[in-house]
């Protein structure tokens, strides 16, 4: 029973990262229809950057919690920055190209920042510094979940709770929803769209920050490539869950995260990306639209 | 001409955003495992001069693309490219194509085996560039699993010839057949699907098929791979490993010549129009009596023929091969290849085959830099140049007096 | 009945109804085109008239109904369960509201297109390219060249369909179609966009068609000049019910129709 709990949690652990960085995929694709090759990259940005000024501020002495609060700080802003001008050079010149060309372009950003970070930095996988404490309260639970998990959960679920209340309640939030409802309209209603699209990269890069620095306190370690695998599955999870659908990325996000938590726990952790890729296989071709999607048929 | 004062500006503060921007990643270096954390200044002043200049370049050319847009759309045909013309005339293009057939067939005793074996390892992408130049170049499907064919190419070489002791020559037609099989299998299911959908999926099963061959060791043997496959024979002579190349050589340049010819062809047939009109615009190409269905799955088998075949050869000229070979990373080679020489064309894939394999084999000190640059050539020829190196030249026709006879170029 | 005769229609709908989710874009629809007749669908924004085409054409499965042809000297055929390209290979060709050429294409290759499903090489043609398959491209081009004069864009027969101005690529789009060799045209907005002489041009075009290639014509059309100077019947359409149909003095007169159009300017 312990283990079913153990392995319960830890999907939802797994599940938790992945939508955060889900997130960002679905709020793109909702408003521009791109399929952001990159994300997985400001993810795995927001994760170096934390290292780097926690490796900084460690050398330093400061205070654990206090690094850990400014590094994630800094790794939020740098990941917006970064989503930001990715959106400016790569995809805002390409708005009213074919979507293969976006793509293609999305693809070169992936790569361009994958290497960029590894001749930086390093290709080594560089320890990330513990800085999430022990909690007392968790110490007769400890063989089912672990302080740095009750982070993350705590956090996804304010994450997604800001999120949910910044689109459902503020104007910025309604001008994202006109946008990807209909882009046109919207600007003809006096929409800035550009900007709107700009804020949709910096919040979806931010949460996905957010992800990577949370994930860095709980693994342990992050290198150059991290950025790839979660991305791929992070966006298997929003495609899951129906892309453009925020409640969707984390409902497919969940999905995802019990199934390979509980398959590598029960059955065997051999072909645990696998999973990832015959999920998205399936479900893009039997319900493309995912659990909470609707199906959108094309104008003729 | 000098910048104005506000473009000055401008650059500056992008060039000050930038060096905001990289600060972290490229002036800090932090070793947690030694604890130690390096200040590189200098690259904050690289950062900062190169994208002053490097937004003026940027600005300059935006703003081309957008005067060429206007143009089009204002109704002015484009120039035919300066090398087109030159090609078209017969007193250029013969002695042009003498001397390259000269020179092609004195390669290999002109260089080293060593760069011999370049040259093949580009014929072959040549190969499989034109291969996925049908699928994403004619018909428009964004196929980024293009690998997992070139891997059962491969594969059914190696494990056939293990355990069958079939040879390469055997092998040869198998493996294009098998490449048709799967192009169709994997094809089936992805008929419904869009564009960026379509790319997806097809790089899931990519990677899916490259899994499998790693963890299945009862069947690919695993991560290890396999090793001694024999290299193609002629009339069971006994080549040493110098002729051997020089023979694959010679074999592949067959091969390419083949390939240029089959595809040649079917771009100007029935089925290749089908295609484009599929790439153009698939509902008004099913609106006009096209099969979608049957259209793109000629595409996608068709395609992966040559990625299986280039499998083959690949196999028989490296002697080992492992799943390692086979990962997402060779099908962004390929599309690269395909995106930068120009999607459709012939001499535009093996221009890019070229150029992308033979570069940074002779660029050797940035070797370092290959990928990035591959990530600055796929954004920067998307936003720039779609339509890539050489662009897209159709088929004209040439008319007497109306009505009357028609003659084709 | 056309004539007095006892024709039979060569299209026939039968309670079309198309449901999108919760709305109900066309309500038990029922029209007929005989014949050799020009019919135009008419009928405010939103009417659901390109929705009809749609299902038509295979494009959409509708929700209820029957679509019926009988090409002239073949059997009654049932559209309903038809992909688009299979209904173009029975002999209904059609235009799209926004153009929908191949821009990277050139015009005679538009065309060409057109061709395709009367044409019959596969890939043993194209590669091995035999005598037969070398005719019927010949073919191809001469044909295809043929329409083009027909419709009077031979000076532009090499050139990008994209950049052919606005008018010419209206006019493609209808050349491609015929090209399919149709015993029915379904044109969508084929004025749209048109200045007046442009407008009188097409006008001469479409009777031609209907006359000289023995092609019968359904179009939709907000231009009511053209449309009162074409056609033989109309039928108007709103909100997915057909609410009037008629010779075009008729269809004039309707209080039904007026109420429709009701702050609508229709410059008949």
């Amino acid at each position: 029973m312990d283990y079913f709990l153990e392995l319960l949690l830890g999907g939802l652990t797994r599940g938790s990262i992945y939508a955060l960085i889900a997130l960002g995929y679905t709020m793109v694709y909702g408003i521009i229809q791109l399929i952001n090759f990159a994300h997985g990259e400001i993810y795995m940005i927001g994760a170096f950057t934390a290292l780097i000024v926690a490796g900084v501020l460690t050398l330093l002495g400061w205070n654990h919690v206090a690094i850990l609060v400014i590094a994630s700080l800094v790794a939020v802003i740098y990941s917006s920055a970064y989503g930001f001008t990715v959106e400016k050079l790569a995809y805002k010149p390409l708005r009213h190209a074919p979507r293969l060309s976006a793509l293609i372009s999305a693809i070169g950003m992936s790569l361009f920042l994958q290497n960029y970070v590894l001749l930086a930095q390093t290709s080594d996988f560089l320890p990330f510094p513990s800085l999430i404490p022990e909690f007392k309260f968790l110490i007769p639970y400890a063989h089912i979940i672990r302080s740095s998990e009750v982070v993350i959960l705590v956090t996804t679920t304010a994450v997604m709770i800001l999120l949910t209340l910044m689109i459902k309640f503020t104007r910025i939030g309604k001008a994202m929803r006109a946008t990807a409802q209909d882009r046109d309209m919207a600007m003809l209603v006096g929409v800035d769209v550009n900007r709107v699209i700009s804020v949709t990269f910096i919040v979806g890069s931010a949460t996905a920050a957010i992800g990577g620095v949370l994930i860095a306190s709980h693994i342990g370690q992050i290198n150059f490539y991290i950025g790839f695998i979660a991305g791929i599955k992070a966006f298997v999870a929003a495609v899951l869950g129906g892309i453009g659908s925020i409640p969707g990325a984390v409902l497919g996000s969940l999905v995802l995260g019990w199934t390979e938590s509980f398959f590598t726990g029960y059955v065997s952790s051999d072909y645990e990306d696998v999973f990832a890729f015959l999920f998205l296989v399936f479900i893009l071709i039997f319900r493309p639209s995912g659990i909470l999607g609707r199906s959108e048929t094309e104008k003729v | 001409m000098l910048p104005s004062l506000a473009e000055i500006k401008k650059s500056l503060l992008t060039s000050i955003w930038f060096m905001f921007l990289t600060f972290p990643v490229m002036v800090i270096r932090v070793n947690t495992i030694y604890k130690t954390v390096e200040w590189r200044w200098w690259n904050l002043f690289f950062v900062g001069i190169g994208s002053f200049f490097l937004s003026f370049l940027w600005r300059y050319l935006i703003k081309r693309k957008e005067t060429g847009q206007k143009k089009v759309q204002s109704g002015s045909a484009p120039r035919k490219p300066l090398l087109q013309s030159a090609l078209d005339k017969p007193q250029i293009f013969i002695p042009a194509l003498i001397v390259l057939a000269v020179f092609t067939i004195a390669f290999p005793f002109l260089f080293s085996m060593y760069q011999t074996n370049i040259m093949v390892n580009a014929l072959i992408y040549i190969v499989i560039g034109l291969g996925l130049n049908i699928v994403v170049g004619l018909a428009g499907l964004l196929d980024l699993g293009y690998v997992a064919f070139y891997a059962v190419g491969a594969y059914s070489y190696a494990l056939l010839n293990y355990h069958f002791g079939i040879g390469f020559w055997t092998a040869l037609p198998i493996g294009a057949g098998l490449g048709f099989l799967f192009g169709i299998l994997l094809g089936f299911p992805v008929l419904r699907l869009r564009g960026d959908y379509l790319a997806i999926v097809t790089l899931g099963f990519g990677e899916i098929i490259r899994l499998i061959l790693e963890n299945w060791n009862e069947f690919s043997f695993g991560p290890s791979g396999i090793a001694n496959i024999p290299r193609p024979g002629f009339f069971g002579i006994d080549f040493s490993l110098h002729q051997s190349i020089i023979f694959i050589y010679f074999m592949m340049i067959g091969l390419v010549i083949f390939t240029i010819f089959v595809v040649n062809r079917l771009q100007d047939s029935r089925i290749g129009r089908a295609w484009i009109a599929l790439r153009e615009d698939e509902i008004a190409c099913q609106a006009m009596g096209i099969d979608k269905t049957k259209t793109k799955l000629t595409a996608f088998a068709l395609g992966a023929t040559w990625a299986g075949m280039g499998g083959v050869v690949f196999a028989a000229k490296t002697t080992f091969i492992n799943p390692a070979s086979f990962t997402i990373w060779e099908s962004i080679i390929i599309l690269c290849i395909v995106v930068l020489g120009g999607m459709g064309s012939i001499v535009g894939v093996i221009t890019g085959a070229l150029t992308l394999i033979l570069l940074p084999e002779y660029l050797r000190a940035f070797s370092e830099y290959r990928t990035l640059l591959f990530g600055v050539i796929l954004v920067g020829m998307m936003v720039f140049r779609p339509g890539g190196i050489i662009s897209t030249v159709r088929r004209t026709y040439q008319f007497e007096a109306p009505g009357n006879k028609n003659e084709k170029r | 009945m056309k004539n007095g005769k006892d024709t039979h229609p060569i299209l026939e709908v039968k309670n079309l109804t198309k449901d999108f989710g919760g709305l109900r874009a066309l309500d038990s629809l029922s029209l007929e085109v005989y014949p050799g007749e020009i019919v135009a669908l008419i009928g405010p924004n939103g009417a659901g008239k390109t929705t009809f085409f749609n299902c038509i054409t295979g494009m959409y499965p509708p929700t209820g109904g029957d679509m019926l042809i009988t090409p002239p000297g073949k059997k009654l055929k049932k559209l309903n369960n038809l992909k688009p390209n299979q209904v173009t290979a029975q002999g209904l060709a059609r235009t799209f509201q926004n153009i929908r050429l191949f821009p990277n294409m050139t015009v005679l290759e538009n065309v060409m297109i057109g061709r395709h499903c009367r044409m019959s090489a596969g890939i043993i043609g194209a590669v091995f390219r035999p005598q037969a398959t070398i005719a019927e491209e010949k073919q191809v081009v001469t044909d295809s060249y043929r329409i083009l004069e027909k419709i009077g864009l031979t000076n532009f027969v090499n050139e990008f369909a994209k950049n052919l101005p606005y008018g010419a690529q209206r006019r493609l789009e209808i050349a491609r179609a015929l090209a399919t060799d149709p015993f029915i045209l379904l044109l969508d907005e084929p004025a749209a966009g048109m200045n007046p002489p442009e407008t009188r041009e097409l006008d001469k075009l479409i009777v031609r068609l209907r006359d000289q290639e023995g092609v019968s014509i359904l179009l939709i059309e907000h231009d009511m000049k053209l449309v009162m100077s074409l056609s033989d019947r109309i039928v108007v359409m709103d909100y997915g019910k057909k609410i009037a149909q008629g010779t075009p003095r008729e269809i004039k007169n309707n209080p039904a129709v007026i109420k429709a159009y009701l702050g609508e300017e229709t410059d008949a």
